[in-house]
């Protein structure tokens, strides 16, 4: 069931007056049950799997909290008797056991996504390598159907399972609980990936009706309708028709490609992300946000910072440290100081784990070479940054621009274009044809085509790019507005007639703009097929 | 604290690490940074700095960094 469609829209509206109705003690299990209804409608047998993820997720972290419980009982009642070294070996045992609970449930779940997700592109690969070999073989080729938003649940419920591991909190006690933070259905489809403790805090709360929330809620599902309906789907056909046709498409067209591809990718995961969160807040919960104006970045770490925050969030934490500063890492890196010097001894810990967390990334979104080489050139891109910081400073200090208006837009423009770039991995079908766009780009000098009427041949008319010049910069005015405080109390601020107009333009034009067209069939959001 | 301080000196010259307190809250030191940070930390001081404990909390200034050091060296 797509955000939007008119069938989510009916589900929602019905779950709303549902919601404050019932009371207040039942309003987390109707949001329970609205979610296993919500999952159920992608195809009611993938909910074992949300299911198995949730009971094995619950009995371990039970397990884990139950040890931590014995623990703390056992060393406050023989706090008197026992030494420092038997406390620090009986807390060296008890964590031991709560690891081996950690490890289950981690390869559980991650072989879960790991089989549905990863063994059709594993087992092809292998395949290919045969056929190369000229060795005979009978490899099957597998494609599994994934279940609704595996990868995001999976990742936040082991960040639960992990968190519960590190003592960042307790343990949920109650399965069914539990189970609302795994599949509470506005964030399941393409995230955020939230915390425990922080979705907690609202998720299980009772909630009067709050008219200010709500109506808070409301806009930010329309600003969602408006980015998604109005920019992303129109620009559509015309990214479809740029990378579909790369025989065709060569040279400025691919620009072009990439600078669309922003924008609907942009207005895509964005307006998904507004929809969810504004889906929660009119449920009195509040989701974690995503984005912080990310196309404003002055460099590709930055930008990283500002996009898919959650996702950032996740490897950073659950990854990229505890590889990064693993008693293994730290010793190898002590080694290499010794073999080649503390300038690559110091270096090897953070390569070696930002290698690892961009693979993964990269397989994360897709299980293609598209995504893998996609990954690993950020990776390069960051690190080759980071080695170029010094070259930086030295420029900053002999040429005082770095504060300067006109240099702070050429490291946006600059973020902005190398980050274009690196995303048509997403679009092409290989990763060679991409390759082959990229480098057309500086090859096939056909710049003169782009006055030529050729932008109308792409699948939009010229109304269609009035439309999207005003909406994409209405979207810019609204990020240029939030970005001293958040535009939605800047425009409660506002007299009553401006508000309400605001709302009815925002209504009209999704209505009359919105790419719906004849047969309309609401596409996908990009980030749900990851 | 003055090792501390000098060993975050040598990674950002231009900062006040007597003063500042929100190291991480203002993104003065990244990710990167904090590994080399705790790497340089375990060596100097001998203690392993478990991943549990890389929070703004204990790294948001010179100060608190020293106070996770003295913990740790309690503890172990």
């Amino acid at each position: 069931m797509l955000f939007t469609s008119y069938e989510f829209i009916m589900f929602a509206a019905i779950l709303f007056v549902l919601y404050y109705l019932v009371p207040k003690k039942f309003q987390w299990m109707l949001l329970l049950l609205a979610s296993y209804v919500f999952y159920s409608f992608a195809g009611i047998r993938y909910i074992a799997y949300i299911l198995a993820t949730t009971l094995s997720t619950w009995l371990a972290s039970r397990m884990i909290g139950k040890l931590k419980d014995t623990q703390a009982e056992y060393l406050e009642r023989n706090k008197e008797t026992l030494s420092r070294e038997e406390k620090k070996a009986y807390k060296e045992r008890t964590k031991k056991r709560q690891r081996l609970w950690l490890v289950l449930c981690m390869v559980f779940n991650f072989g879960i996504l790991a089989v549905l997700k990863y063994s059709g592109f594993v087992l092809q690969n292998v395949k290919s390598v045969f056929n190369v070999l000229s060795v005979k073989n009978n490899i099957p080729i597998l494609r599994f159907a994934l279940p609704l938003g595996i990868s995001f649940y999976t990742f936040q419920t082991m960040g639960y399972i992990i968190d519960v591991y590190r003592d960042k909190y307790p343990y949920e006690k109650n399965v069914f609980k539990l189970a609302l933070f795994i599949s509470f259905f506005p964030q399941l489809i393409q995230g955020p990936i939230s915390r425990f403790d922080d979705l907690k805090k609202t998720l299980f709360d009772e909630h009067s009706f709050d008219l200010k929330a709500i109506s808070f809620g409301f806009q930010r599902i329309l600003w969602g309708f408006f980015k998604k309906l109005v920019i992303a789907d129109r620009l559509l056909p015309a990214v479809n028709t740029i990378v579909r046709n790369p025989e065709e498409y060569q040279g400025v067209f691919v620009l072009v490609g990439m600078f669309f591809y922003a924008i609907q990718l942009y207005a895509d995961f964005t307006g998904g992300i507004d929809i969810a969160i504004g889906v929660a807040e009119i449920f009195g919960v509040r989701l974690t946000e995503n984005f912080e104006r990310p196309y404003f970045s002055k460099s590709i770490t930055e930008y990283w910072r500002r996009w898919h925050i959650t996702l950032g969030t996740w490897f950073r934490e659950y990854m990229f440290f505890p590889i990064s500063v693993s008693k293994s890492m730290l010793n190898l890196s002590k080694k290499c100081r010794k073999l080649f010097g503390d300038a690559i001894g110091k270096r090897i810990p953070v390569y070696i784990a930002t290698i690892v967390v961009w693979f993964t990334t990269g397989i994360w979104h897709g299980a293609a070479w598209n995504f893998v080489v996609w990954g690993l050139l950020n990776c390069l891109v960051i690190l080759v940054s980071q080695e170029c910081i010094p070259l930086y400073q030295r420029f900053h200090n002999r040429f005082n621009v770095q504060h300067t208006f006109w240099y702070r837009l050429f490291q946006v423009a600059r973020t902005f274009w190398l980050m274009s770039f690196l995303r048509t991995l997403d679009c092409y079908r290989d990763v060679p044809t991409t390759f082959r766009m990229y480098a057309s780009v500086f090859t096939k000098w056909n710049y003169g085509k782009l006055f030529g009427g050729e932008l109308l041949k792409l699948g939009l008319t010229v109304s269609d790019y009035i439309v999207l010049v005003l909406a994409v910069l209405l979207v810019l005015y609204v990020s240029l507005k939030s970005r001293s405080a958040s535009f939605r109390e800047q425009l409660a601020a506002k007299p009553f007639a401006v508000r309400y107009l605001s709302y009815f333009v925002l209504i009209v034009s999704i209505l009359v703009f919105g790419a719906y067209g004849v047969g309309y069939d609401a596409s996908q959001f990009i980030y749900s097929q990851f | 604290m003055d090792k501390i301080i000098e060993i975050l000196e040598r990674m950002h010259p231009e900062v006040d690490f007597n003063t500042c307190n929100t190291l991480i809250d203002d993104k003065i030191i990244d990710s990167f940074d904090i590994v080399t940070l705790i790497s340089e930390l375990s060596e100097e001081f001998d203690v392993t700095i478990p991943v549990e404990e890389i929070v703004p909390e204990n790294f948001n200034s010179a100060r608190a960094i020293h106070a996770l050091i003295e913990r740790l060296l309690e503890d172990e």
